[in-house]
């Protein structure tokens, strides 16, 4: 146990703070908070693009593909700091964070070279194709086909809940390719040009109002065979290998997200004189504590990944942990600002453009989103406590 | 950097590990709480002393090991796993660290050392009716010739120590002193923790020695109690651990309708919760052992994060490891309610989870600005 830096990892963060000193865009949150999700998007895609050009994209990324070879500690100090700079997030998240790391660890080297540096410069945008209306949780059971015709294959198919479809140039797809064998069995990953005829991407209008998510539909789309990522029939290791990055990495950004949130939500209590209300300041220090360890948790993960090279299965603690935090979080949040906080964007009235009636309606939905919590529960039973099988 | 025991750490770990589990096993943990009414077996006592635990933190100089709070955490979480019976944890955190915190040279080699390699033992006198951790609130009155009159109540371990550390006021000032047991009445009061016995003292113009006063005295209760808290967190890990093991062994070989009971989620889902709390508060208590060992900025809140968290977890995941064995583990002879037991008697001691969140209330709300919404706007995430 020794959270001190090395002379590199204090070198790396000293760099790091200062390139972000300069580089954070003054009052973004301001400057974002009352457009819509395109142009917010696209103020992202420039940040990120930002963060590319000084090296920072990717910084856990080998050098050879733009990104800067640093290690599993520096690019948890990378979040610290992204955190303590309060920055922006970054545009292409499921690039950088679920699909990049995929082409990494089961791409081909023509692959690697095609894609990495355009998921990190946020040049191509990608999205994820895994759900499906009649395989969520169930995965195995998806039925979008692809049938092996010349040197294309022919992908038919309908996906739902993609993140960012609507701004995506490519998209990770998981398709049936065997229908003889069992169901895990027959997958295969194949990455998807967005602009190939037969792809149609309709908004699907959720819970926030917003069109965050799409829905993809797949009629008859050629894809080329050197887009199968690993190799036929092996796509469920490989979807999988997504899913633990998604589960066990991706959290480490999202404390940027609460700390900022925590601090905001303290200075409002402060504001409307809740602060010295007993049982405010008990819900208040429960939800200080709880970010404080979904950050040592993180910590303690990548600790472990750096021992043993992957993310495991412990990863599902991390994504129960900032779900159901979040939506603690967002709770916590309606209680002290009352009907201020049911107050939407647009309400000159409410704090925050709108912020807390959006943030607790979307947190809504981080016990669904990659992976339910239900599932998590599943894996940690199964393949953590070595429970039998539930399903 | 790295989050996590170190190899010396781990092979401390395991070491202790293997020998609570052939010194402490279940059946002599009963065998101790049922054959005295103190929970104390001197031949044990003498073995933890034998392996150097009773001495762990303290400086060499008194014949300790002079090892860290991380060390410490880890031994502790074996400790709380063992559910090691008697006063160890009495003498050498809540007495050993406030002499180590307190005392002169002299005094240290007087009362520090037998405590350090075990041939005496202690206590700290410090809760009285107000039943409050907050050392502001200790009046129990000590006059000018150092003689105490008056109760303390709900005093670990005190029937089988040899003397007292007493928290008291003189003159309206905290002051620390060691008393000698056989100056004092003590009444035994039957707590929930069979393990670990409870006293009331009776102090009738007891002479004490005065360790320290004034700031002096506050500055080493705060440091003790930080230490000791963060044991305490680290023995309730163990003991979650232990609760958690037995409700996952038990799901995987009780069968109910043909099938083993954890192969049904609604049993599974509460073994994977205990899950998630316990690694949750192992990472809290390894946190808060490393702040204090490098006096880091944030350690006064990490030490109540952990106790607090690690109290709040440690009671529900004893009590589900109770739901998951359903009868059986509602009779006396099944260990789940040792642990149940355990983590209820070590939620309420050295502040329950309420008085450390107020504590982080303190640090994290009234410690923080006020800033206008010009300067910061918030943006929350979709995640």
């Amino acid at each position: 146990m020794d959270l001190t830096l090395t002379q590199q990892e204090l070198e790396f963060r000293d760099d790091l703070r200062n390139w972000l000193s300069k580089n954070v865009p003054a009052g973004w949150q301001k400057l974002t908070s009352d457009q819509t999700l395109e142009e917010r998007f696209h103020f992202l895609c420039g940040w990120q693009k930002t963060l590319f050009d000084g090296g920072w994209a990717g910084v856990s990324w080998p050098k050879e593909y733009g990104g800067r070879g640093a290690t599993l500690m520096q690019t948890a100090i990378f979040w610290e700091e992204m955190a303590r700079a309060e920055a922006p997030p970054m545009a292409n998240v499921l690039g950088l964070g679920l699909i990049g790391p995929t082409i990494i660890a089961y791409g081909n080297d023509a692959q690697k070279q095609r894609f990495l540096s355009k998921i990190l410069s946020a040049e191509e945008i990608w999205c994820q194709g895994f759900s499906e209306p009649n395989a969520g949780s169930d995965l195995a059971a998806l039925s979008t086909e692809a049938v092996l015709d010349g040197d294309r294959y022919t992908v038919n198919g309908h996906k739902v809940w993609n993140s960012y479809g609507w701004a995506a140039d490519w998209c990770e797809l998981v398709v049936r390719t065997d229908k003889n064998v069992p169901q895990h069995k027959g997958l295969t990953v194949i990455l998807v040009d967005m602009k190939t005829p037969g792809v149609e991407v309709r908004g699907l209008k959720q819970i926030t109002g917003e069109s965050e998510f799409c829905e993809l539909f797949f009629r008859d789309v050629r894809v080329p065979v050197e887009n199968v990522v690993g190799n036929v029939n092996e796509g469920w290791k490989v979807a999988m290998g997504t899913l633990m990055h998604e589960r066990g990495t991706f959290g480490a950004g999202i404390q940027v997200a609460y700390q900022r949130n925590f601090k905001r939500l303290v200075s409002l209590a402060k504001k409307l004189h809740r602060d010295q209300d007993p049982l405010v300041r008990q819900k208040l220090a429960q939800l200080g504590a709880e970010i404080e360890i979904m950050r040592l948790n993180q910590m303690r993960a990548f600790s472990r990944i750096n021992a043993t090279g992957v993310p495991g299965p412990e990863g599902s603690i991390q994504k129960i942990f900032w779900s159901e935090l979040n939506q603690r979080l967002q709770q916590v949040a309606q209680e002290i600002l009352g009907p201020y906080g049911l107050l939407g964007k647009g309400d000159t009235n409410g704090f925050d453009e709108g912020a807390w009636q959006f943030g607790y309606l979307r947190a809504r939905g981080n016990t669904i989103e990659a992976g339910t919590s239900e599932v998590q529960r599943n894996i940690i039973g199964h393949y953590v406590l070595g429970l039998p099988k539930s399903y | 950097m790295n989050f996590g025991l170190s190899e010396s750490q781990q092979i401390l770990r395991s070491n202790a590990k293997k020998f609570f589990a052939n010194e402490c096993p279940p059946a002599e943990v009963r065998r101790i709480f049922e054959t005295t009414l103190t929970a104390f077996d001197a031949k044990l006592y003498a073995k933890l002393a034998e392996q150097g635990f009773t001495g762990i933190i303290f400086p060499e100089q008194y014949g300790g090991l002079g090892l860290g709070r991380v060390e410490m955490a880890a031994l502790l979480e074996e400790m709380g796993r063992a559910l090691v019976p008697g006063p160890y944890f009495s003498s050498v955190f809540l007495a050993g660290t406030v002499i180590d915190a307190a005392a002169s040279h002299e005094q240290k080699e007087k009362y520090l050392r037998p405590l350090a390699e075990g041939t005496q033992r202690a206590t700290l006198a410090m809760l009285e009716r107000s039943a409050s951790w907050d050392p502001e609130d200790v009046a129990l009155e000590a006059s000018l010739d150092h003689t105490i009159a008056g109760e303390k109540l709900f005093v670990n371990d005190a029937a089988c120590a040899d003397f007292l550390v007493v928290a008291a006021r003189a003159q309206g000032e905290l002051a620390l002193y060691i008393v000698d047991t056989g100056n004092v009445a003590i009444t035994p009061m039957n707590g929930m923790d069979i393990t670990r016995r409870m006293s009331a003292i009776g102090f009738d113009r007891s002479p004490g020695v005065l360790l320290a006063r004034g700031e002096a005295a506050e500055k080493a209760l705060k440091t003790a109690l930080q230490t000791a808290t963060v044991a305490l967190s680290a023995e309730l890990v163990g003991t979650m651990q232990r609760a958690m093991d037995l409700a996952v062994d038990y799901a995987k070989t009780r069968k109910q309708f043909g099938k083993p009971i954890g192969a049904y989620q609604a049993v599974q889902h509460q073994c994977a919760d205990m899950y998630l709390w316990t690694e949750s508060s192992r990472s809290a208590v390894l946190y808060a052992a490393w702040a204090l060992d490098n006096n880091a900025e944030d350690a006064e809140r990490a030490v109540s994060v952990a106790k607090m968290y690690a109290s709040d977890a440690g009671r529900e995941i004893t009590s589900r490891a109770i739901q998951v064995h359903g009868g059986n583990g509602f009779t006396w002879e099944n260990d789940c309610h040792l642990c149940f037991r355990r983590a209820k008697a070590s939620e309420s001691m050295l502040g329950d989870p309420s008085y450390h969140r107020e504590l982080i209330a303190e640090l994290v709300i009234d410690g923080a600005a006020v800033e206008s919404a010009e300067e910061e706007t918030v943006f929350v995430s979709g995640v």
